[in-house]
């Protein structure tokens, strides 16, 4: 494979000097493509085993691939790190306009070392690296602010990308986000609680390069082959319209909604918080990552009065998905929108991942009502099921920390059950909290199996639908191949940074075919390859890192309540587990 | 009868930048350099987004402080580029009120929009149009 000359450049940063440097490292783009392969790559190069994630050895790794800036929907940054909410891999992706700006300002990737003596915001453009004081914005209540200061304070407007870390990151809640543009985020696995070790609260990036192709002719039409397969197909209409919040109804009809910590997978107030009655009722505006058609960015205008002032509101734009609702919606027995809208908004200016933190919330309502935990612990909040209130108090109270409980809270379910019990009920795959699905025991294995224990990275919910609607099970080692082969060629869309949402028009065909013009010839075989390599090579980071497949902790809850498949039996998620350590 | 490219609502645009990067395939190749169309947020994504394009004047302020003269009136509005002509001063990107005169740093020249309407069809939300300028300029929305 060859390679463009502006995605080969690596920037390095070290906060501790406040320097920066580029080096041109286009054998890490020829042998590992961008993305997800090329930051494996970088993250074993620069992470020393064992290092601490709060430590200044973590480093904060961020890659792009050679589409981005040339094909539609060529969206995502990969985030890579050690994960302090894991203490093992990192991986966390985001869109927005991060993937876009990294790309027009000249480079593949950005690694950033050491920890800042004060906190920091970098500007990040074509001429390199700024280093501004962050101290005004550390400690800011609302990463809202952060995002509009800056917007005013830097140039790039319309071309930047402004990343940044709210109050969850710097108090070291070890899953706190990074939020991009507002309303995307790395989401999982802490890479906000990074960066806000690291004394850095934002990253501004812009620039505007152009990016010559190979085969000018072939490059155009195959652009628009593309571009057109999208717009007319079906994605395009499923995503924009509902968004994914088109999947709770679904979910709930065959009984696969986690609901108040998973005790039930049906919520009778499904209806309120499914993606029609938000569309109709609250959609305020879509819009769309950077070179993405889709739009399937949903925000939901939620109006709050003043308390002392009648007829005087406060008007808010609040992003929703299928994940967020579940975590504060199904999961906390919440189906009063405006109620879970506002613990979403809650979440979003502290800078929580809305999934952990959602679970994490459902299961201390558990613990309350089984007296694991009191009120002493929870600092006088009553949390119960559908109390919006009491949820809102209880983010902010991870963030604050006011008791050793939420201490305990702030580092996720695992943790917490560690100390106070309830395991069985402690909803988290490897460590990281459940994803909105209970469809079986393909989701389960997927989840913890998954290299970073996500559901996108094995779409093991969408196996357990197909196994459902043909009606014949799989065997374990039938599943565990189903998913290997899933998150193996899911490596090369991550490596090319390829939106998940276009799974189906980037067929292995597709993406061939819109390499060639830009120089990259390969083949499909070769391709597969290379994402096989690759889920090996951060299989073998795990592994250095301790991670020990049979050690994985199967909650029990997901095998006391029914999936659509029937009882998920732990027997057979280790058989299978065991077959896709195999199968490695 | 000259043409310009119509906004025709801002309020259906996403922000996808998908006319940005038509505008720079214009000449086979990626990225953003020789986009002449711009789109940002409008003080934030939440409230939505304003797309810059020339709006191709009767009687164009940036061809008024062109040094070179290589920005030249169009006939029926509108400039046209002499790109040879141009010494990169700067001063038609100042002159214009609406920003529409976008800047290609790797060239150091001006980028305006040439009225060509390709950008039109890759967006998908119906923002934009080519069209016929036909009526006084005076009442031109
Ligand atoms: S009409 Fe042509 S030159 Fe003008 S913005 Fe659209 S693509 Fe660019
Ligand atoms: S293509 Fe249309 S929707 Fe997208 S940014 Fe341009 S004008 Fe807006």
């Amino acid at each position: 494979m060859t390679v463009d000359k502006l995605l080969e450049r690596v920037l390095y940063v070290d906060l501790d000097r406040r320097s920066f440097h580029v080096e041109q490292r286009p054998e890490l783009f020829e042998e590992a493509i961008g993305g997800t392969g090329v930051a494996i790559r970088l993250l074993n190069e620069e992470c020393p085993e064992g290092a601490d994630p709060m430590g200044p050895d973590n480093p904060m790794i961020m890659t792009v691939g050679p589409m981005v800036g040339l094909y539609p929907l060529a969206s995502k940054t990969v985030a890579m790190f050690k994960s302090p909410h894991t203490g093992n891999l990192g991986e966390s992706h985001a869109g927005g306009r991060s993937a876009v700006a990294l790309r027009m300002a000249g480079y593949g990737a950005l690694v950033v070392r050491g920890i800042s003596n004060m906190p920091v915001y970098l500007v990040i453009n074509e001429q390199g690296v700024e280093f501004r004081d962050a101290s005004a914005l550390w400690g800011m209540r609302s990463s809202y602010t952060v995002g509009s200061v800056l917007r005013e304070r830097e140039a790039g407007s319309g071309l930047r990308s402004i990343m940044r870390i709210g109050r969850a990151g710097e108090r070291g809640v070890t899953y706190a986000c990074v939020i991009t543009e507002t309303f995307r985020h790395f989401g999982r696995l802490g890479l906000g609680t990074v960066w806000g070790n690291k004394g850095l609260k934002a990253l501004v990036v812009h620039g505007k390069q152009s990016l010559p192709v190979a085969d000018r002719r072939a490059y155009r039409r195959t652009y628009d082959d593309i571009f057109e397969t999208l717009t007319e197909s079906s994605l395009m209409q499923k995503y924009h319209e509902l968004g994914t919040a088109m999947n709770v109804l679904p979910l709930n009809e065959m009984g696969a909604l986690p609901t108040k910590n998973l005790q039930t997978a049906r919520f009778e107030g499904a209806e309120a918080i499914s993606g029609e009655n938000l569309a109709e009722k609250y959609l305020g505006r879509r819009v769309a990552c950077a070179h993405c058609p889709v739009a399937c960015i949903h925000l939901a205008t939620l109006r709050t009065p003043y308390p002392s002032e009648p007829y005087f509101y406060k008007t808010q734009m609040v992003g929703y998905d299928h994940e967020p609702i579940f975590a504060t919606g199904s999961m906390l027995g919440l189906d009063e929108v405006n109620g879970m809208l506002t613990l979403l908004d809650e979440i979003e200016v502290q800078g929580l991942d809305a999934m952990s933190a959602g679970v994490s919330l459902a299961w201390a309502t558990e613990m309350l009502e089984r007296e694991l935990i009191s009120l002493d612990d929870t600092d006088g909040v009553a949390f119960t099921w559908g109390d919006a209130e009491a949820y809102i108090e209880g983010a902010q109270k991870i963030v604050t920390q006011p008791t050793d409980f939420y201490k305990a809270l702030a580092r996720g379910v695992d943790h917490a059950s560690s100390i106070y019990g309830g395991q069985d009920a402690a909803l988290a795959f490897g460590g990281n909290e459940m994803p909105g699905y209970h469809t079986g025991p393909g989701c389960h294995v997927g989840y913890l199996a998954g290299a970073r224990h996500s559901h996108l990275d094995n779409a093991g919910y969408s196996v357990d639908q197909k196994v459902a609607q043909k009606g014949n099970g799989m065997t374990p080692s039938e599943l565990a191949e189903t998913l290997l082969e899933e998150e193996r060629w899911r490596q090369v869309l991550t490596s090319l940074v390829i939106c998940l949402f276009s799974r189906n028009v980037y067929d292995p065909d597709t993406v061939v075919r819109a390499l060639e013009p830009l120089g990259f010839a390969t083949t499909e075989s070769e391709l597969r390859d290379i994402g096989a390599r690759i889920l090996r090579e951060k299989y073998a980071f795990k592994e250095r890192e301790g991670f020990v497949m049979d050690d994985l902790r199967i909650p029990d809850r997901i095998t006391q309540t029914i999936s659509p498949l029937g009882h998920v039996d732990p027997a057979y998620v280790r058989e299978a587990l065991e077959a896709y350590r195999k199968g490695l | 009868m000259a043409k310009r490219l119509s906004v025709v609502d801002n309020d259906l645009c996403v922000g996808c930048q998908c006319c940005m990067f038509a505008c720079a395939r214009r000449f086979a190749e990626g990225g953003l350099a020789k986009s002449c169309i711009h789109v940002q947020s409008a003080g934030g994504i939440d409230k939505g987004f304003v797309v810059v394009v020339c709006r191709a004047c009767p009687d164009p302020p940036c061809a008024r402080v062109c040094p070179t003269d290589a920005l030249l009136p169009r006939e029926g509005g509108g400039v046209h580029l002499d790109h040879d002509e141009c010494i990169g001063c700067g001063n038609c990107v100042e002159a214009c009120p609406f920003g529409a005169i976008q800047w290609d740093g790797e060239q150091n020249k001006p980028r305006v929009c040439v009225y060509c309407g390709y950008c039109a069809p890759h967006c998908p939300y119906g923002v934009l149009a080519l069209e016929e300028l036909e009526e006084a300029p005076h009442d031109r929305g």
